[in-house]
């Protein structure tokens, strides 16, 4: 029986070749987003639309500006990849340009709305009280204010319908759900044991800020900005769709189907192009902030 | 043990608004003190006030009245360098092993959080001082790049104990640090405290609410009733002689690992619910459960009194 049970004899420098290697935060969510098939492929999907933009209107042969009476409304073929609009400009190279314009508002967009609501919002949960309520009164203001008149009202008063503009009058009110994520997030922060351990210590407030609230707040605001992309994108559509957006010969996704749907029964592919785009960007933006919501969380931990 | 006090807690109040005209009274008008050295146990069923009467005697909650003196220094009117002294000095562990830790940090940065803060160290000493403070918890080196969530209940209740002490301070608030763990693990963590009590000579303030374990670590054990301090007396003597009614069902209720003899024991049952801390009415708090409860019990709220050497009682059935 004595040797039924024996301690198996470990060496301590044994013991750390046993153990796992050791992951830090951002490694081990990277680790499970790998696992994630859709997130990867939503990856991948992204990354070649953004080097399409960039390289896209160079490879075609034909400047997206460039009119051809000679070659007007074709249908796809090998050189005009996507077919011609109605002025005869290689679609190809348009849908690329216009890529390029609504990545630029869909990210800077977030980005703006980002920073700006979370420290609107860090602001507000971390002095609380008075300053809080007021604070969040004025985003529920701005917030119930309809954004098709803001963008009206700005590109009138401005006199501009530019790309500065249009993200002026997205973001004007576009950062106030932003604001009251972190603010959430980070009132239900304050309250941790962490917080009040690092308080017990002596611990500097801005400190506090920086190395645990903020830290800690990352994981939603990432997501939120995988979110908000898709969003801006499609207001940029919108906006353009209706003619408040980029004017010619400049383009965006949203102009081109704008453009495309008054004929689009006879020539359905120069709207097939353009929606496919915005289709499978802000699909791939909300599959890809879905799993990074998956693979950021700690109670998801395996 | 000496009697020298080290933190003197006089008529600490402290009351939550909890609405219009609605105050919850979690700390009421509680005085007692520790001494230099000694473990302080403080029982009480849920919601009567012991976290936040930690909390408070730390100035991590400011107090609604009265005082709380650590070294005859009034912790809530401290200059802030004095402050920075205190919490040098005075320090807590928490419950919830798992919401103390943050868990974006490694161990070894929660662990540094209390040495950056008081202690001007170099990288490779600071490196130095993580590993001894690992090693005093029981646990070895590796651990100082791992992430919280990557260790179990009753590691990071080391660690939550290990940041306490990289600090040297000399009295700690041990806020239920054993209730979350299961019990073999308790018993780790109580032994571990033990032992670090009699290494670095420390002062605890032990709050519990489970009696046996109480019974096993602490010197003194003070019996809170709905935020008010109701009996506080010698370990041995609380367990033999229980005085207030409340205390004596509670003593009552342990149980005794004998089937006999536990057939055959007579338990005082409590009637009734823990009545409401808001807006409680004047009078003993106790009086609506109390089977010895007379007249005088429902108007004058009894103070604690001292009726025997070293064993203080809040009822008015003792003169």
């Amino acid at each position: 029986m004595e040797t039924a049970f024996r301690p198996v004899a470990v060496e301590n420098k044994e013991k750390e070749v046993i153990a796992r290697e050791s992951v830090s935060y951002w490694k081990d969510a990277w680790r499970r987003l790998k696992t994630n098939k859709v997130a990867i492929v939503a990856i991948f999907i992204l990354a070649t639309i953004v080097i399409m933009t960039i390289i896209g209107p160079s490879i075609s042969g034909h400047d997206y500006k460039e009119i051809n009476s000679s070659m007007i409304n074709q249908r796809p073929s090998v050189e005009h990849w996507f077919g011609t609009d109605a002025l005869g400009r290689d679609i190809f190279s348009r849908v690329w340009q216009g890529g390029r314009i609504s990545m630029i508002i869909g990210l800077t967009g977030a980005l703006i709305a980002t920073v700006v609501g979370s420290i609107y919002g860090s602001i507000a949960a971390y002095f609380g009280g008075r300053v809080d309520t007021i604070m969040m009164r004025i985003v529920e203001i701005l917030i119930s204010l309809p954004y098709l008149i803001l963008v009206i009202l700005i590109s009138i008063i401005l006199d501009s319908r530019s790309i500065g503009t249009m993200l002026l009058a997205l973001t004007l009110a576009g950062w106030c759900g932003i604001a009251r994520l972190v603010r959430g997030q980070m009132l239900q922060l304050k309250q941790q044991e962490f917080i009040m351990a690092a308080e017990a210590l002596g611990v500097k407030p801005w400190k506090i800020i920086v190395k645990h609230l903020i830290p800690n707040c990352l994981g939603i605001i990432i997501v939120a900005i995988s979110f908000d992309v898709p969003g801006y994108i499609f207001a940029e559509a919108f906006l353009s769709y209706i003619g408040l957006g980029i004017q010619p010969p400049g383009t965006s996704w949203g102009a081109l189907a704008s453009a495309a749907q008054q004929t689009f029964i006879f020539h359905p592919y120069q709207l097939f192009f353009p929606a496919l785009m915005i289709g499978l960007t802000m699909l791939s933006f909300t599959l890809l902030g879905d799993g990074l919501r998956d693979a950021l969380d700690p109670k998801l931990r395996q | 043990m000496s009697k020298e006090k080290l933190v003197e807690i006089i008529n600490l109040k402290k009351y939550f608004h909890v609405g219009r005209n609605e105050v919850l009274k979690a700390v009421d008008d509680v005085t007692f003190e520790i001494r230099r050295g000694e473990t302080l146990g403080l029982v009480g069923e849920s919601g009567c006030g012991k976290t936040t009467c930690g909390r408070t005697i730390l100035g991590i909650y400011n107090s609604t009245d009265g005082q709380v003196l650590y070294n005859g220094q009034n912790v809530h009117k401290m200059s802030s360098s004095e402050k920075v002294k205190f919490k040098k000095g005075a320090q807590i562990i928490f419950q919830d092993p798992y919401a103390s830790l943050d868990p974006r940090m490694t161990i070894g940065e929660i662990i540094a959080e209390g040495i950056d803060v008081h202690f001007k160290l170099k990288e490779s000493e600071r490196i130095a001082r993580i590993d001894d403070l690992l090693e005093k918890v029981g646990m070895n080196s590796d651990f100082r790049s791992r992430f919280p969530h990557e260790l179990s209940g009753g590691q990071r209740q080391r660690i939550g104990i290990a940041r306490a002490l990289a600090v040297e301070p000399d009295f700690i608030v041990c806020d239920e640090p054993i209730s979350a763990l299961d019990v073999s693990i308790q018993a780790q963590i109580v032994n571990l405290l033990i032992k670090l009590q009699n290494q670095l000579g420390l002062t605890y303030l032990f709050i519990a609410h489970d009696l046996s374990m109480v019974k096993h670590i602490s010197d003194r054990v003070g019996v809170m009733y709905l935020g008010s301090l109701v009996e506080i007396t010698e370990s041995q003597e609380l367990y033999r002689k229980p005085l207030h009614p409340y205390t004596k069902s509670l003593i009552s209720a342990i149980p005794i690992p004998d089937p006999k003899v536990e057939e055959e024991r007579q338990r005082i049952k409590l009637e009734g619910e823990v009545p409401s801390p808001i807006n409680t009415p004047p009078g003993c708090k106790f009086v609506k459960r109390c089977s010895y409860a007379m007249d005088i019990c429902g108007k004058v709220s009894p103070e604690l009194k001292e009726v025997e050497k070293d064993h203080f009682v809040a009822c008015h059935l003792y003169k």
